[in-house]
């Protein structure tokens, strides 16, 4: 049977392996959706907190001999932690300012960076094992689907999901949304709002550092991993809804899916597709899919 | 009393002679070398600074002058765009001072400054590249094609595959000049050996997530998945291969794999693989002993391209000592007169198209077991004399090439 020209088996196995990069795609957006919803900030140095939850999970593993369980913990808290930093010595300084100047300090921190590791660890990248646990491949009929890119789908749904539970049901998301819709109000209340913006990027980044991790087994940690990235997922939080945490997670999901599908019918745009769906989304609608017109 | 005169005149013309080669026609008093590198990009690992060290290392070992001038390294970045590259070249060349330029990792790049080359009538010389274009289409007096090249490749890899019954074949090409004609001059061979292409998928420079184009090569049925691409490309589309099982019934032909390659690989996933490179740090003890200077400054070993930065480099140098000038047309005289032997290669001579003639290699990746140390990846498998490695001048495009 074929598919638009293509056996079914191989159209099948794209839709599979889309769903695989959506889930990094979602994962990643959502970090950047709730940073941006909450801090109004263009967080650009979201691919390269991707990139060093990666290599901590590398070196973890190198320098300690911690496996990848451990590291999928260790790794985000750490890089977390390094967005708090950031955002107390440095972000804070530009709450309120034109958003091009968080994007040029964001962007400014990424080369720093790159240029960092790339010097520390060159630019061949590192072997980062796959967890015992989840080695060989399931024959799912259509195709091999590696145990541990299902696992991915798995655990991106379950971050999805509990980041919006998160946020739109209980009191500490409540105090979220309120900080962002009314900060002086809500500090009038005695709520800490620049506390809680501080968790808000450490969390934010964490994500990123989280969805590094899981990418490392796959992709092979080097310094460049999160550049090409970050754009695509820019892309599909413009797409989603700027803000939206649901809104990013199902357009990740979905645009990996479209994606994969270019792959095989006309491999070379499958770099710019996402960008073509963002002009015609920004084009139809454009506070995005999922976001909700501003005032 | 005729004699002696003769005698006279002929030690004063000798003298004069003589001045002339002290003085050093060496223009802009200084010889001048920039190596142009991957600095910052996916190939960075593969030329970047220890192109620059090899280089840098030439010049030390020839003295630190020629002619009693002094020799100069300097290095830029062409972030693997051909512009950038073709620019920086033309600034060298017109404004710099610059008398050779050196290592040119990347094929587009490489490509686009051998014309500029070819224009500037100044040298340059490839080891970081391979596509055909240097010594064909593009040949000049001016550049010389010294490591490895796409046919060597082909020859190499692709033969030993072919002949190991390797018939039908799908390709993962890197969607630019290097992965196109790496793919074409494989193809050549696979057909010429009545095996069949069954076709191809092309994915940008510095992609990161293969398994799409290996759910295409598995689909394709090929007994071999020829892998068109290296550095980092190579290493992401290899593990891919792995992950999905591709390995269970078909065979992978990485046709430019390099040891930094198989360094980041890992033994576990890279073992059994063949590859063909022109030199390997561990052959022999003046190999290692130029590998164990360069691991000291750059802390990895080297691999061929920066070996053959080094060597070619040399080579450069002593051509302009023997010239007494670093006149472009003199030196590239000299340099097709003159043979090579060194911890490169033995008896390496330049041919009329460029091409730098000498042995190349084809190794087996070793397993977990095999190997004894950090760095020891590589196990001879034979050795591919000069005229079988490289392009027959009868198959020239060159126009220096006299048919």
């Amino acid at each position: 049977m074929e598919i638009f020209g293509i056996p079914h088996q191989a159209f099948l196995g794209q839709i599979m392996l889309g769903l695989v990069n959506g889930a990094f795609y979602a994962v990643l957006s959502l970090g950047l959706a709730i940073i941006f919803g909450l801090l109004r900030v263009v967080n650009f140095a979201h691919g390269a907190f991707f990139m060093v939850g990666a290599f901590i999970a590398f070196l973890l593993g190198r320098n300690l001999g911690l496996g990848y369980w451990p590291a999928m913990i260790a790794a985000p808290m750490i890089v977390g932690f390094a967005g708090i930093i950031f955002e107390r010595f440095a972000i804070r300084r530009i709450y309120g300012l034109d958003p091009l100047y968080g994007l040029l300090l964001t962007f400014g921190l990424v080369l720093v960076m790159e240029g960092g590791f790339r010097v520390a660890m060159g630019s061949s990248g590192h072997p980062f094992p796959t967890p015992q646990l989840l080695r060989g491949a399931w024959d799912i009929g259509f195709m091999m689907l590696p145990v541990y890119r299902g696992f991915v789908i798995l655990i991106a749904v379950v971050v999805c999901a509990g980041t919006w539970i998160l946020i739109e049901k209980t009191r500490m998301g409540a105090y979220l949304r309120a900080a962002t819709e009314r900060p002086d109000l809500t500090q009038s209340f005695g709520i800490n709002v620049p506390l809680l913006l501080t968790l808000t990027y450490g969390v934010g980044v964490g994500l990123a550092g989280f969805a590094g991790v899981l990418a490392a087994p796959i992709q092979h940690v080097n310094p460049s991993m999160g550049s090409d990235l970050v754009i695509i997922v820019f892309a599909i939080v413009v797409i989603g809804g700027l803000g939206s945490v649901l809104g990013s997670a199902l357009t990740g999901l979905g645009l990996g899916v479209i994606e994969g599908l270019t792959k095989v019918y006309y491999s070379e745009a499958s770099t710019t597709v996402v960008f073509l769906v963002m002009a015609l989304v920004l084009l139809l609608r454009p506070a995005g899919l999922f976001g909700r017109e501003e005032a | 009393m005729k004699t002696s005169l003769r005698l006279t005149m002929t030690a004063a013309s000798l003298l004069a002679l003589g001045a002339t080669a002290a003085n050093a026609q060496i223009s802009n008093d200084v010889v001048r070398i920039g190596v142009l590198a991957d600095m910052s990009g996916i190939y960075n690992d593969l030329s970047g600074k220890g192109a620059v060290e090899a280089v840098k290392m030439a010049a030390e070992d020839v003295g630190g002058t020629v002619l009693g001038k002094k020799i100069d390294v300097i290095f830029a970045d062409h972030l693997n765009k051909p512009d950038v590259g073709a620019a920086k070249a033309r600034e060298w060349f017109d404004t710099g001072a610059v008398d050779m330029i050196n290592d040119l990792a990347n094929s587009g790049v490489a490509r686009a400054v051998a014309a500029v080359a070819k224009e500037k009538k100044r040298h340059i010389i490839v080891n970081g590249a391979s596509n055909m274009g240097i010594t064909n289409e593009l040949c000049s007096p001016y550049a010389i094609h010294y490591a490895y090249d796409a046919y060597s490749l082909a020859h190499g890899t692709g033969k030993a595959v072919v002949a190991a019954g390797g018939k039908s074949w799908f390709f993962l090409t890197v969607d630019f000049a290097f992965g196109h004609g790496l793919e074409q001059q494989v193809s050549d061979v696979v057909r010429g050996a009545q095996g069949r292409v069954l076709g191809a998928a092309r994915h940008p420079l510095g992609t990161t997530d293969f398994s799409s184009y290996v759910l295409q090569a598995q689909a394709s049925k090929a007994e071999i998945i020829g892998i068109a691409s290296t550095g980092a490309d190579a290493v992401n589309a290899i593990k891919a291969a792995a992950e999905f099982g591709a390995t269970k019934n078909q065979k992978l032909a990485a046709l430019l794999l390099w040891i930094e390659d198989v360094h980041s690989l890992g033994l576990q996933t890279a073992q059994g693989l063949m590859l063909t490179n022109a030199w390997y740090w561990d052959q022999n003890d003046e190999t290692r002993k130029f590998a164990k200077r360069f691991y000291d400054r750059v802390g990895k070993m080297p691999n061929m391209a920066q070996a053959a930065d080094y060597s070619s480099t040399v080579f450069y140098l002593n051509a302009v000592k023997e010239a007494g000038t670093d006149d472009p047309d003199k030196v590239s005289a000299k340099m097709r007169e003159m043979t090579v032997s060194d911890m490169f290669t033995k008896n390496g001579k330049v041919r009329v198209d460029g091409r730098f003639m000498h042995d190349m290699y084809l190794w087996q990746v070793k397993t977990p077991a095999e190997s004894k140390a950090p760095w020891d990846y590589l196990k001879p498998v034979s050795t591919i004399p000069a005229e079988q490695a490289f392009q027959p001048l009868s198959e020239s495009k060159c126009d220096l090439v006299k048919k």
